[in-house]
């Protein structure tokens, strides 16, 4: 007995050690990439401001480290954080599945009116229920919105590129229309709608800074999705789906399910991003609730390489460079859609470098 | 409504239908040769915004309006060469980066809008409409075919001439060739990249063309985001045109008559729906139309695929 432990012991250990020195250099071989995406893009912009009359330096000072003043900037960092980890997790599993839903602006959009409707009925509910089924109604919303696109591919094959857009498109306007009309708040002078309940609202981590339990949710469940693509065998079979459909079909796995399965998930992720904006910043809803979490989401998706464990790490990087951007804004006068100038750079960045990092592995 | 009262509103809707239609009409012939050549577009929408914008931008400076044509073509086509040169030199996945490129027209041309023009609130002058004699006095075909601003006219033109560039010259058969089956161009010695190049070049000149008929021809400022989904419409458009020219030019049409009834409804106090619900029309129909335009039969066999040679 004493003697097959000790053997256990001898293999185990190396192996242990073994394991995490090869998940550190590869951790460290996969940041290369997209540590020089972002850096390119911040060249590009700063040249870009430069170019144009702006202090060019600025851009990569105050988009990096501008925002990190205090621990309220970098809870305000971490805030916008949870929407992109959400959504950009969620898309990592329906990228990995090669359903291409840029519809993800949409599907938050359609949970934060649930969410709202949720939030704003039911009173007398405990914190305990009513909070919880405000992000349950958010995430059912944006999975069901995205499975209007998923059954619209499977059933009618309609690319999910061209209605997931145009389903976002649909729900802004019914965002517009909700506040506007049956759901507006009539004291208010701006469309919007009533104050959410107290009890439905998310709670706070500290409990005077904005920062709520949502970032722990959002990092919980981008692990969750991890473990579920890299280790279950629905995972498994998303990705094969993704890397060859008719070697999916030809092995018995049920190709319009895991297109749905995808569909949803990335769909859920984004209704509870919503679900946090209503419930966890500006406990109303308002016609632009989203500066654009959805389509950036898209680029934090893509910098993670598909990954969702990586889409916290990219995410953190993406809400970082927002917040810069805001302060760019303020002090330089820099208009702040510069950020998307460089989402968009780090995203061509990336495809070339993984292209160049091909070139390389065959010529040496 | 009496019948005059009905029919004047029919030829005033009619001429706004094609006058709304014209951008999409650029933009979706243009994808249509793309994807002929089977490269997948999805970056139309930022390529038309660069187009609007370029468009505006020549034209604030010259007071010209060919020139600014010209310089919002010329933009698309700068926009495209790098698509083109991602997806064809490098490989890399079309849709990545058509999104990335979308992300880009829209940052790019906001940010410039931001930095020069948006404080001067100064339009621009724009193309004015040119009535053809005799025809335009015709009663209600004369609004509504007859008195469109010459950019308008012009898509007929380009309706007619891609027709018969894709469909009748060697050119139109060897792009069609590399999109169905790029192997066997590449055997006979053909120059798959070459050929996308050009395929790609034209499909986003004519979105950046597209795009500028917004500014030039149709509103005199630039505005953030004044596509507005034009170009994913497109998209949708060309496959309910089945990849044909003349068909993109039709279907364009009939996107343009629920852009104008949208316009118009608005405009009638008498209308009881909210008008979100029209608002929403040109996206519902783009949706409904993939379901009922159904499959992808006639869709190029390589559409969104890399060629490799091996």
């Amino acid at each position: 007995m004493e003697q097959v432990n000790q053997g256990a012991r001898e293999t185990v250990y190396p192996q242990a050690a073994h394991f995490f020195y090869r998940t550190l250099s590869q951790i460290a071989i996969s940041a290369v990439t997209p540590i020089a995406a972002v850096l390119v893009a911040l060249a590009f912009g700063a040249a870009l401001l430069w170019l144009n009359g702006f202090n060019g330096s600025d851009v990569v000072i105050v988009m990096i480290f501008g925002s990190f003043q205090d621990v309220r900037s970098f809870g305000e960092i971490l805030l916008k954080a949870t929407p992109l980890i959400l959504i950009g997790a969620g898309l990592c599993v329906a990228f990995r599945c090669s359903i291409w839903n840029i519809g993800a602006e949409g599907q938050l959009y359609a949970g934060a009116i649930a969410a709202t409707l949720v939030g704003t009925h039911f009173d007398g509910l405990s914190v305990w229920l009513h909070a919880p089924l405000v992000m349950l109604a958010g995430a059912i919303a944006g999975a069901g919105w995205a499975g209007i696109a998923g059954w619209l591919k499977v059933r009618f094959q309609a690319s999910e590129i061209v209605t997931t857009i145009m389903l976002n498109y649909i729900a802004l306007i019914l965002t517009s229309y909700l506040v506007t009309g049956p759901m507006r708040d009539a004291s208010a002078a701006y469309p919007q709608s009533a104050r959410l309940i107290k009890e439905a609202w998310t709670p706070r981590i500290v409990s005077d800074m904005r920062l709520h339990i949502g970032i722990l949710i959002a990092v919980a469940l981008a692990v969750a999705l991890y473990i579920f693509l890299q280790r279950s065998s629905r995972g498994f079979a998303l990705r094969v789906v993704g890397l060859n459909p008719h070697a999916a079909r030809y092995a018995g796995m049920q190709v319009a399910r895991n297109v749905m399965i995808a569909m949803c998930i990335s769909g859920a992720m984004a209704g509870l991003a919503g679900a946090f904006e209503v419930a966890g910043v500006t406990h109303r809803l308002y016609q632009n609730i989203s500066p654009g979490y959805g389509f950036e989401g898209i680029a934090v998706a893509l910098l993670a390489g598909n990954n969702p464990l990586a889409a916290i790490l990219s995410g953190g990087l993406f809400a970082t460079l927002r917040s810069g951007s805001e302060v760019l804004q303020i002090t330089s006068q820099v208009p702040q859609v510069l950020v998307l100038v460089i989402q968009g750079i780090v995203i061509l960045s990336v495809v070339a470098f993984a292209k160049l990092r091909d070139v390389l592995r065959i010529v040496a | 409504m009496d019948n005059v009262m009905f029919l004047t509103f029919l030829a005033t809707l009619v001429g706004a239908a094609w006058r709304l239609a014209t951008p999409l009409i650029f933009a979706s012939i243009g994808e249509v040769f793309s994807e002929r050549a089977g490269v997948l577009n999805i970056g139309l929408e930022g390529t038309m915004l660069v187009g609007a914008f370029c468009g505006f931008a020549a034209a604030y400076a010259t007071g010209s309006i060919p020139l600014g044509l010209v310089a919002g073509t010329a933009g698309g086509m700068l926009f495209g060469l790098i698509f083109a040169f991602f997806t064809i030199t490098i490989k890399a996945d079309q849709i990545v980066v058509g999104a990335a490129l979308n992300l880009l027209g829209m940052g790019l041309t906001a940010f410039l809008f931001r930095a020069y023009y948006v404080s001067t609130g100064k339009g621009i002058e724009i193309a004015q409409p040119v009535h053809i004699p005799f025809l335009s006095d015709l009663p209600l075909l004369g609004e509504a075919f007859f008195r469109q601003n010459l950019i308008v006219y012009s898509t007929i033109l380009v309706a007619i001439a891609g027709s018969l560039v894709l469909f009748r010259t060697s050119f139109g058969l060897t792009l069609r060739a590399v999109g169905e089956h790029p192997k066997a161009a590449d055997v006979a010695g053909l120059n798959v990249a070459g050929y996308r190049y050009a395929a790609v070049l034209v499909g986003t000149g004519l979105a950046g063309l597209g795009g500028a008929f917004l500014t030039l021809g149709h509103s005199n400022q630039f505005v953030e985001g004044i596509t507005s989904g034009r170009g994913f419409i497109a998209l949708a458009v060309v496959v309910f045109a089945r990849w044909s020219p003349t068909g993109a030019f039709c279907v364009s049409l009939l996107f343009g008559l629920f852009y104008a009834l949208q316009l118009m409804l608005q405009a009638q106090s008498s209308i009881v729906v909210p008008y979100q619900v029209l608002q929403a029309l040109p996206y519902l129909m783009t949706i409904i139309t993939l379901v009922v335009v159904r499959g992808r039969s006639a869709a190029p066999a390589k559409l969104g695929q890399p060629y490799e040679m091996r």
